[in-house]
């Protein structure tokens, strides 16, 4: 029986090899055998009986038995340089203070959106290799834009190549599911207070038939049309009316109130409404509007996600970007590659298909329905949130036929292959430690635990809408090629 | 049984869950054999739209507190089903809150440090291929490191070794059988008592004799730090050897230094010999079988004192450390009465010896001493080229096997844990008219076979007995490897074996000179 998981955390990279004088052979002698064996475990069992401390390790070969990933990855553990980068970027992350400064539409703010861009989840993808929600979703999106009249056109001049498409992540936005954003699209803008970066999401539809599940019939491009002209004007005013709204602590309240902030946003979307509900009741909103949005949001529990994610990705980007770190900075999915992006490594993305979702469906539906894993929402992992912040909400594990104690398993877990906690957000469950946060590329392959991520399923067809919810895991494959990348920009 | 499908459904009033629990109820449900489609789920409007899109059951008033289960499937079927959601929901809250779920065990070295900080060792022994990148981890993170796994490659082993030695970590192996640190036996390792002599070992059951020796001889050691077969070879020069050396030579507790290795290449001898003979300490040196050359290399270091053997080795560390005189020719020359005894029962037929060895330099020690005294012996691993078996599987003349090299331990455990092969090889030889004595070791401490004597003695008994058949008798010398306190227990292992009429001798230099002895006697008649 293991023992179990130091917590709240210390960092693991504090063993600095300057420093290792007190453990160093010198001294060997004169220190008690304290024992990490790593192999067979009858030599776990004869340390152990001979009465010193062992921990032995469940030692699997690294990467799926590749062992030149091993050993690169070995060049890398406990270096200096990239620990103090890690340590740099994750202070980066946890000083930040995203506010949110209002609604605006895509294509006046979000930076490098060309005139008729359409953005999408995950890593880049081409048309033709898109999954059925995304190539639904732009088609909405083209109709939404009125480049087309009708689903057919739309269709035609989604696959002309006149369309531009690129990642939300590459104009500093974020997208659950299809997450299509199109340029007329209202989008929540972000600011980071700290280090002054912007982040940006498209709006929360509700469940069922809607545009990021590939959805795009009638209702659903009214919907949209609804959302940029009366939901957006409102929050805006009403944004103006209550002077800004500091996020982070709202979605630490959340994470006290039984949310991970991915698959259960229930409490942060009340917090939220309550906290717009006086703009939305003051004179500059027509009663009409005031109601139908409010009416919006209240039956929506999802509503928050996009803020959320937003948020996380200000955060991220902060932390984006800084030599030599092997720090996590994004996790997305297109629906058929799954891909990482890493701080030290610039813009490049690390991929692998996407998993399928482990998780409970909807009536009527089964395995043979559900789409690959999709959506940027998992940027709420990649902050130490969702499936990381398990432990606030045991509800979620149920989707996998868990228990609460599992969830907190999971958030343990996960405290291994990050670098540390943010004390922003806190876990009650566990004494009110910090959510484990920034992922470490290195301690990934290390420990051959793949992040958990808590999602929804799409229909694998457009439009048919989300068919369940459940979890899944990022891909160890990404995290190898990222500490190769890494060791190889060391190397040059 | 009926082939009927039926679609039944009932409603639970004033019972409100949560969705998670109820979606993993209704794939609960699913999951009854005869059952094609479950769904529980709160009235509302939107989820009795869902239940009527999947084909289920349309028509049902939405009362959002009334939870409503619909099953599909055969009628037996939907009826156990539907028996199961109301046991389910009838459920109080219970004590399942799964507290024994089992936290994740550390899945690499730097997630074993979050659980014991102050570890200073890592024992590595994952497949070869893996264990330099292991070793180098362990190293990285300020931990000094065994490393038993071998065919690590050479290129590897220096890098770990400089890596190593300027972090002043002390690396040992990789292909480092055995190693005994702070007292606590590692890998295939004896129980051995402190005291004052500290060993450094490029040969795993080298270090095993020499430490059972000073055990058995009443001393104890203070550290036994193995290095790996290679570690001597020109390419890595003696790193973790030199470096093992200098720690003893500032360990306090460590008055009495021994080095051991099979022959090393002669710059790299003769630069580990100065080194020692720079300290201040005592310094015992064995490499194995290499003995003109020692005499120049000793000469004007009067701190090295030269053995020829591993029994001398450990005889002679004992005498420093006990202030007296070894007594080395009295160890090399007796010759036990039931070996003269032995002899008189072979036949002049049985002129030959057939070795059977678990531990290869026992093997190695036994091919030197008996090339000195009887000639050309047969082995699979020889010391000269012409003395190579053709088919090692098959003796001639005077033979001595390695039972734990690579041509027999491919897809079979090592011959110190696993019998059988050699209690095989034993029969065979035994039957062969022109052999005198079987010789052979036996090897104890924590990792070896749990009762060795246990494996030997029935199939000693049947050699014998197959021999006595055919009017003649066997010479089984032997001996064992190990201590009192070794779980096998060494008093109770040589006990068994002399009832099973072995003659054993404290060494296995011992040993081989007894076997030499015996057939030399009876040859002479």
């Amino acid at each position: 029986m293991p023992k179990q998981c130091a917590w709240p955390l210390r960092s693991l990279s504090a063993r600095q090899l300057d420093d290792v004088g007190a453990l160093s052979m010198t001294k060997l002698f004169d220190q008690e055998l304290q024992v990490v064996s790593v192999g067979l475990p009858a030599f776990a069992e004869s340390v152990r009986a001979n009465g010193a401390p062992v921990v032995a390790v469940d030692w699997q070969p690294p990467a799926g038995g590749n062992a030149k990933a091993g050993m690169t990855l070995a060049k890398l553990v406990n270096d200096p340089k990239i620990d103090a980068a890690n340590g740099k970027a994750f202070e980066l992350f946890t000083s930040s203070r995203p506010v949110l400064e209002g609604v605006e539409i895509a294509g006046d703010v979000l930076p490098g959106m060309a005139p008729r861009m359409i953005l999408h989840a995950g890593p880049p993808i081409g048309w033709d290799d898109m999954c059925g929600p995304m190539k639904g979703a732009i088609v909405g999106a083209i109709l939404f834009e009125g480049w087309a009249e009708s689903r057919k056109d739309a269709l035609a001049l989604a696959a002309s190549g006149e369309i531009p498409y690129g990642p939300c992540q590459h104009c500093n936005a974020v997208g659950p599911m299809a997450g299509v954003i199109s340029p007329s699209m209202p989008v929540w803008v972000v600011r980071n207070d700290a280090q002054g970066n912007r982040a940006y999401s498209n709006l929360n539809e509700g469940l069922g038939k809607v545009l990021r599940f590939g959805a795009h019939d009638p209702e659903t491009i009214d919907r949209l049309r609804w959302m940029a002209d009366t939901l957006a004007p409102t929050l805006n005013t009403a944004l103006a009316h209550i002077g800004g709204l500091e996020i982070k602590p709202l979605m630490a309240q959340a994470l006290h109130m039984g949310d991970e902030l991915h698959n259960r946003n229930a409490a942060a979307s009340g917090l939220l409404l309550k906290r717009l509900l006086p703009g939305f009741l003051c004179e500059k909103v027509v009663c009409e509007d005031a109601t139908a949005v409010s009416e919006f949001i209240a039956g929506n529990d999802h509503f928050f996600l996009n803020l959320s994610m937003a948020a996380c990705k200000s955060m991220l980007d902060a932390a984006h970007g800084v030599a030599d770190s092997s720090l996590v900075t994004a996790m997305a999915r297109n629906g058929v590659e799954f891909g990482i992006r890493t701080s030290g490594t610039s813009g490049r993305w690390f991929k692998a298909p996407a998993p399928m979702v482990d998780g409970l469906l909807f009536p009527g539906y089964d395995v043979s329905d559900c789409a690959l894993d999709l959506g940027d929402s998992a940027i709420a992992e990649t902050a130490g949130l969702g499936g990381f912040a398990m432990a606030a909400a045991p509800a979620i594990v149920q989707f996998v036929g868990g228990s609460p104690a599992e969830a907190v398993a999971n958030t343990r877990a996960m405290a291994a292959i990050t670098h540390g906690p943010n004390t922003a957000f806190t876990l009650p469950t566990l004494g009110f430690a910090g959510t484990p946060s920034g992922i470490d590329a290195r301690k990934v392959v290390d420990c051959r635990l793949e992040p958990i991520i808590n999602t929804g399923i799409a229909h694998r067809k457009a439009g048919v809408g989300q068919v369940g919810a459940g979890i899944t895991r990022a891909p160890l494959a990404c995290f190898v090629q990222a500490v190769s990348a890494l060791a190889n920009i060391r190397a040059s | 049984m009926s082939d009927e499908t039926t679609i039944v459904h009932k409603k639970f009033v004033d019972q409100y869950h949560d969705s998670v629990s109820l979606m993993q109820l209704s794939a609960t449900l699913c999951k009854v054999p005869g059952v094609d489609e479950a769904s529980a789920v709160m009235a509302t409007e939107g989820n009795l739209k869902l239940i009527a899109d999947a084909g289920l059951l349309s028509g049902i008033e939405p009362v959002p507190n009334e939870l409503l289960v619909v099953i599909r499937g055969d009628a037996d079927a939907v009826a156990e089903a539907m028996d199961i959601a109301e046991a389910s929901l009838d459920r109080k809250v219970s004590g399942e809150t799964g507290d024994n779920v089992e936290l994740t065990p550390p899945r690499g070295i730097e997630m074993a440090l979050d659980q014991m900080a102050e570890a200073n060792l890592a024992l590595i022994s994952t497949p070869g291929e893996y264990a330099a990148a292991e070793t180098l981890k362990a190293l990285r993170l300020g931990l000094n490191a065994m490393v038993f796994s071998d065919n690590v490659d050479l290129a590897d082993e220096l890098m770990l070794k400089r890596f190593a030695r300027d972090h002043d970590l002390l690396v040992m192996g990789p292909d480092c059988g055995t190693a005994i640190v702070n007292g606590v036996p590692l890998g295939f390792a004896n129980f051995v008592r402190r005291g004052p002599i500290g060993v450094v070992a490029a040969s795993g059951t080298g270090l095993q004799q020499v430490t059972c020796l000073i055990d058995r001889l009443g001393q104890g050691i203070t550290q036994a730090i193995g290095t790996g077969g290679h570690d001597l070879d020109e390419h890595i020069g003696g790193i973790t050897m030199l470096h093992g050396l200098r720690a003893l030579e500032a360990d306090d507790e460590t008055k009495i230094i021994v080095l051991i290795s099979k022959p090393p290449a002669p710059e790299i001898a003769d630069h580990v010999v100065d080194v020692a003979a720079r300290a201040d300490k005592p310094t015992v040196v064995n490499f194995i079988g290499s003995q003109p050359m020692a005499k120049g290399v000793v000469e004007g270091r009067q701190h090295i004192h030269w053995a020829r053997t591993l029994e001398d080795a450990a005889t002679t560390a004992v005498a420093l450390a006990s202030g007296t005189e070894p007594d080395l020719e009295l160890a090399a020359e007796s010759v036990p009465a039931e070996a003269v005894d032995a002899a008189r029962r072979l036949t002049t037929r049985q002129r030959y010896i057939r070795g059977l060895y678990s531990g290869g330099t026992f093997c190695f020690e036994a091919l030197q001493i008996l090339g000195t005294k009887l000639g050309t012996v047969y082995s699979n691993t020889p010391l000269r080229e012409h003395c190579r078996l053709t088919n090692p599987w098959q003796s001639r003349g005077h033979t001595l096997i390695d039972l734990g090299d690579d041509e027999f331990t491919r897809g079979r455990p090592h011959p110190i844990i696993d019998h059988r092969l050699r209690n095989e090889r034993l029969l065979e030889e035994s039957a062969d008219p022109d052999v005198g004595v079987i010789l052979f070791d036996v090897v104890l401490g924590y990792g070896a076979h749990d009762d060795p004597v246990e494996e030997m003695v029935p199939v000693l008994w049947k050699a014998m007995g197959n021999a006595d058949k055919v009017g003649r008798n066997v010479v089984f010398v032997a001996s064992v490897c190990g201590t009192e306190n070794d779980p096998q227990n060494l008093a109770r292992q040589e006990a068994a074996l002399r009832q099973a009429k072995v003659l054993l001798a404290n060494s296995n230099a011992q040993a081989v000179r007894l076997a030499a002895s015996v057939i030399e006697r009876a040859t002479v008649g």
